[in-house]
């Protein structure tokens, strides 16, 4: 019997791979094996024999089981090892191509404007970026003859034979929305309007079509002290940055009486913009209280009703949050541009999130 | 608006520094936009005096020099003919920039002599273009800043010069004297009183003015007096310096005097050489159309029906209010001068320069406005000066028609200022605000003055008092929440349509565009546009002269140009207004993405391949998923002209319908706009997407079937020109209930079909809901299937 363990149990350790390690399991305990030979043998002893021999002999069985079991599965890790070694790969080869898609600044700013003053409870309106004179001007406190309808660089629509009206005109600013939302909905209101505007000029800081961000509050009691302090905390969130000055300066725009300028307290340094530091002003928007007839003509009463506005340029503000040198650059569609100053698709603005990554 | 610091102290008596002035303009709504402050540049320049002169030894033109400066004794080489000892001079020190050439002087050696500084032109100064020699100072000591020489002795060449920006509201502001009022009544200095001594004629005027009738209200006064035996001439030094300070060309002493009060006083004036007044007579009327005029630049206009002209017996001579005619105007022979001061409508005078394309100081001045009310004194004030330059006799003034009367007055409320801008000021500091600028108090009542045409209501008197006041004294405050608790949605659906747009296909790998809302005729024409009603009437070039009709003009040409640039795969996509129309509600919202090239670069997993109409359909099929599309729409043919014509789809909800179109673009389009294929693109018109008709939030419960699901695949052979999709929705609708879904997995054509036929091979699953399916069961359901597909596609199965 030991020689018998003896015999199987060195087989098993020689055995070199699983048909061999087969083959010893078959002569070992297989059903013609030599263990179960011996089982059979069992038969033919004396009981007392056989009280010995029969644990015994399971035993041994046991035994061989084990250890078949045991090579088996280190034959099965080395084949494995040995699968693995041939399986090596240079991982630094560049992986499968996934295409990145960019968000353009426009929009990307134009989702930040939203998600502020969405807070500050401003709808957003939008309105045709052709548009008759009436809304782009007359409405606007801009008569005929006024000097800022030459100074504005309109772009007139084509008029065809026997059409007497006046020529419309590609929108000049988006000011037209607001008298469009007064409207509509009457006071109070309170709206932002952004969208594309059209003048026609261009050079190094001039571009035919940009973009602009209008708001409109009104209300009973709504005082320029309000538009400033509105003004102050988009700034302070757009820019993400805890404290700004803004300075008020007397201006003129024929929509808005009082009227300013809104310039805001910053420094450069290589290009870069810091705000709420500094020694310079940077004029950023034009604002004011909205004139009487403005109101009037968007069907409310001014002597009821009160109201801010303000207008800014929204590619003007993104090329100073992110450094943008070029203005004409924002519509040439460059590929190298676009990926470099655009944001990812999943980079949504959002308050609660942040407004830039 | 230019003018200089010493000018403006003609008006004002002030000792405020240049800063504080400068401060107070901005502020004050008269925006700073430059300043050239010659002093500045020029403070480090001294005066030295040349104690010896010698030939350099090796240079036969220049001198080496022994100057006495504030420092002592130096050398400086000089080649200026006028170099010699015993003349003062301007010296720079090593260390001094030398505006004129640009330079900072260093110490030097000219020649193998040391040179340690630099003698001066007035040219080398930027003070004229004067480069004979250096200068020559007829006084001056040794030491003595340049500057505080100049100051005393030829102050024009320090005046610093300010040019600020005039809105169009303040036309009083384009005299030196309405700025001068601005800056005293915010307490920057006094404003010095006017004194204008009426000046008596002696002699009848001999030149007639009429208005016509017609025209009074273009011109509502005229008023005119004739110096005769004037000497005109080049004007005295103080007037030309004055007037090239601010960038005006001195002309001859009478053109200097109409030029100096129309900046001095916002007083246009003309002179007409009295002896070419053909008739002695001139009559303002409105021009009957036709009449030409050659005016003081040298070109000649052609008059339209209505514009106020000045005429004599000859015909025009003066286009009023805008510019005099070169044939009535002065020379340095004329000796006997008629002098015009008059009012001409500001609108009128708008339209018809805007028409004729002149741009005149005068001009400027009508059409904002300008005080009429000074007419008479403009006309003596400048009587006086003329006959200090150039002598003469003045007659009586002729006037014609009638002074307008604007006064008008409006109710000061003191309280208005708080509610409307929300700064507090004594009532009585609102007044004398008023008061200062010009305004008559009466109790409430605040009577305009004549030179401030552009106050027309209350809220103005209000921003007057703000403006002065300084609205950057204004501390904000909150504006109040419009609602309570957490703010309510505030995108429209369609607004939150176009962001799930533009950042699902950005997702999808595509870069975002925003590009020109007009494109050149050609491209417009190609996408269905380009008709009259879209075009513009002053395009700035005619790369954009018509409004896009389509968004895929526009990415196409950003394609073209990014080939160039030498990428040859993109994505590119935008999303934004396309025109169907010139009204302003024929626009309507697009996406549209475009797809060039291949998948990616070559690369070494080698999987990259031309783009095709599967990857547009498959970016389109998930914009539209993201935007809510309903999941049955059908996929029909005959789309635009710019669509390859068997290779484009349009996906639609019924037939008239369309949401989107997808395709591989006309390769006649490609080569007429010089784009390299392949290429594929999408557009998607998100307003026609229908909006879910449900507004809850609650989806509808979702039934797990743990009953086991089985696949059946099955291949037809149809005509070629059988829709993959009808047979694929013949297969579904086999048996609503069982078969959850229906795949296409293969289509081959050729080999033994012929040619004509194709094989399309479908994978079925099936769903069971009640019990396991049994084999007779999937049977039965395979023969209706067939039955199904082979009805509705007339092919049969392929065994």
């Amino acid at each position: 019997m030991e020689e018998l363990r003896a015999k199987f149990i060195n087989a098993i350790a020689e055995a070199g791979d699983e048909a061999a390690l087969e083959d010893v399991r078959i002569a070992a305990v297989g059903k013609k094996g030599e263990v179960a030979l011996k089982m059979r043998e069992l038969g033919k002893m004396s009981p007392e024999e056989r009280q010995v021999a029969g644990p015994a002999l399971n035993a041994l069985k046991d035994e061989i089981n084990s250890a078949l079991a045991a090579r088996k599965a280190s034959l099965a890790d080395a084949a494995l090892e040995e699968r693995l070694r041939s399986e090596w790969l240079d991982v630094t080869l560049p992986a499968r191509r996934r295409g990145q898609g960019t968000i353009h600044p426009v929009s990307q700013v134009t989702e930040e404007v939203t998600a502020i003053f969405a807070d500050m409870g401003f709808a957003v309106a939008e309105g045709p970026r052709i548009d008759s004179d009436w809304y782009n001007f007359d409405t606007l406190n801009i008569p005929g003859h006024h000097p800022a309808r030459a100074e504005m660089d309109t772009f007139y629509m084509h008029r065809g034979e026997g059409d007497t009206r006046p020529p419309h005109v590609l929108r000049t600013h988006t000011s037209p929305v607001q008298i469009r939302t007064m409207e509509k909905t009457g006071a109070p209101v309170r709206v932002i309007c952004p969208g594309g505007v059209y003048r026609a000029d261009y050079d190094q800081t001039h571009t035919p079509m940009f973009h602009q961000v209008e708001g409109l509050a009104v209300d009973k009691d709504i005082s320029m002290a309000n538009l400033k302090w509105t003004l102050e905390e988009f700034v302070k969130a757009f820019f993400n940055v805890d404290n700004v000055e803004l300075r008020f300066r007397a201006s003129h725009f024929p929509f808005t009486e009082p009227s300013a300028e809104v310039d805001l307290r910053c420094s450069w340094a290589d290009g870069q913009l810091r705000v709420g530091e500094g020694d310079d002003w940077m004029e950023i928007l034009g604002s004011g209280m909205v004139h009487p007839k403005v109101l009037a003509a968007g069907g409310i009463d001014p002597e009821q009703w009160q109201g801010f506005a303000f207008g800014m340029g929204i590619d003007r503000i993104a090329m100073l949050k992110y450094g943008i040198p070029d203005l004409r650059s924002f519509f040439d569609s460059d590929l190298r541009w676009l990926r470099h100053y655009g944001f990812a698709a999943l980079d949504q603005p959002t308050l609660h999130g942040g407004l830039a990554r | 608006m230019k003018f200089t610091l010493s000018w403006l102290k003609e008006h004002l008596e002030t000792d405020a520094s240049v800063e504080d002035i400068l401060y107070a303009l901005t502020d004050l709504g008269l925006e700073v936009e430059e300043v050239s402050n010659p002093a500045e540049r020029l403070r480090d320049f001294t005066i030295g005096k040349v104690t010896r002169a010698e030939k350099h030894p090796d240079a036969d033109k220049l001198r080496v020099c022994q100057v006495e400066t504030d420092e002592g004794s130096t050398q400086i080489i000089c080649g200026a003919p006028n170099a010699r000892a015993g003349i003062t001079v301007v010296v720079a020190k090593p260390g001094t920039y030398v505006p004129g050439i640009d330079t900072t002087i260093g110490v030097g050696k000219i020649r193998g002599i040391e040179s340690f500084g630099m003698m001066c032109s007035e040219r080398e100064m930027e003070l004229s273009d004067e480069h004979d020699g250096i200068i020559e100072l007829p006084s001056g000591e040794v030491g003595e800043r340049f500057t505080d020489w100049l100051a005393a002795n030829d102050p024009a060449k320090v005046d610093t010069v300010i040019e600020i920006a005039i809105t169009p509201n303040r036309p009083d502001a384009l005299g030196v004297r309405g700025i001068a009022r601005d800056l005293a009544a915010r307490g920057i200095g006094v404003l010095k009183k006017e004194q204008i001594d009426p000046i008596q004629g002696n002699f009848p005027c001999p030149v007639n003015v009429s208005i016509d009738e017609d025209t009074r209200d273009q011109c509502s006064v005229f008023y005119g007096r004739v110096i005769k035996g004037v000497k005109n001439g080049p004007s005295p030094r103080w007037l030309q310096d004055r007037l090239k300070a601010i960038g005006l060309r001195p002309i001859s002493a009478l053109v200097d005097v109409t030029n100096f009060f129309t900046f001095d006083n916002n007083r246009p004036l003309h002179v007409f050489d009295a002896d070419k007044v053909a008739g002695n007579a001139l009559r303002v009327h409105r021009a009957a159309g036709g009449e030409t005029f050659e005016a003081l630049d040298d070109k000649t206009y052609t008059m339209s029906e209505g514009m106020t002209v000045i005429s004599d017996a000859n015909g025009v001579e003066s286009l009023g209010g805008i510019m005099g005619g070169i044939h009535s105007g002065c020379t340095d022979e004329t000796v006997n001068v008629f002098l015009e001061g008059a009012f001409f409508d500001p609108i009128r005078t708008a339209y018809t320069g805007r028409a004729l394309k002149i741009n005149s100081d005068a001009r400027y001045r009508f059409e904002r406005g300008i005080d009429p009310l000074w007419t008479p004194k403009g006309i003596d004030a400048a009587t006086k000066m003329i006959m200090e330059l150039c002598g003469g006799e003045p007659s009586e003034v002729f006037i014609a028609g009638e002074m307008p009367d604007h006064s008008r007055a409006y109710r000061l409320d003191t309280d208005r200022v708080q509610s409307l801008v929300g700064m507090v000021i004594d009532p009585d500091v609102q007044r004398k605000t008023l008061s200062d600028l010009g305004f008559s108090l009466d109790g409430d009542m605040a009577h305009v003055p004549s030179w401030r045409p552009d106050i027309l209501g209350e809220a103005d008197l209000v921003e007057e008092v703000a403006r002065i006041a300084s609205l950057s004294k204004l501390q904000g405050q909150p504006l109040r929440r419009s609602t309570a608790g957490v703010p309510k949605q505030i995108l429209s659906p369609m607004q939150k349509r176009e962001q799930i747009a533009r950042r699902a296909i950005a997702a999808l790998g595509y870069n975002e565009c925003v590009t020109y809302s007009f494109i050149d005729h050609a491209s417009a024409s190609l996408f269905g546009g380009g008709q009259d009603v879209t075009k513009l009437e002053n395009p700035i070039s005619s790369e954009m002269s018509h409004m896009r009709p389509d968004l895929l003009a526009g990415l196409l040409q950003a394609a073209q140009r990014n080939q160039d640039r030498g990428f040859s795969d993109m994505a590119l996509f935008e999303v934004g207004p396309a025109f169907h129309g010139g009204e302003p509600e024929e626009q309507h919202l697009q996406v549209a993405g475009l797809l060039i090239g291949r998948t990616g670069p070559k690369d070494v997993h080698g999987e990259n391949r031309a783009v095709d109409v599967f990857d547009a359909k498959a970016d389109v099929e998930a914009v539209l998923a993201a935007l809510g599309t309903p999941a049955k729409t059908q996929v029909l043919r005959e789309g635009a002209s710019w669509w390859h014509p068997g290779r484009h789809g349009r996906i639609c909800l019924g037939p008239k319908k369309m949401l989107a179109v997808f395709g591989e673009l006309h390769p006649k389009i490609l080569r007429d706009m010089d784009v390299k294929g392949p290429a594929v693109a999408f557009t998607i018109w998100p307003e026609n997407i229908p909006m879910p008709r449900q507004t809850i939030a609650t989806r509808p419960a979702l039934h797990l079937n743990d009953l086991q699901a089985v696949e059946r695949d099955f291949a037809f052979v149809v005509d070629q020109s059988v829709d993959a999709l009808t047979l694929i929705n013949a297969a579904a609708g086999a048996d609503k209930d069982l078969i959850a879904s229906v795949r296409l997995f293969d289509e081959f054509k050729g080999g033994s079909l012929g040619a004509d036929k194709k094989s399309l091979a479908i994978t079925v699953r099936l769903q069971p809901t009640q019990a396991t399916l049994k084999e007779e069961d999937i049977k039965a359901l395979s023969d209706k299937v067939i039955e199904k597909v082979t009805k509705a596609t007339g092919g049969e199965l392929r065994v």
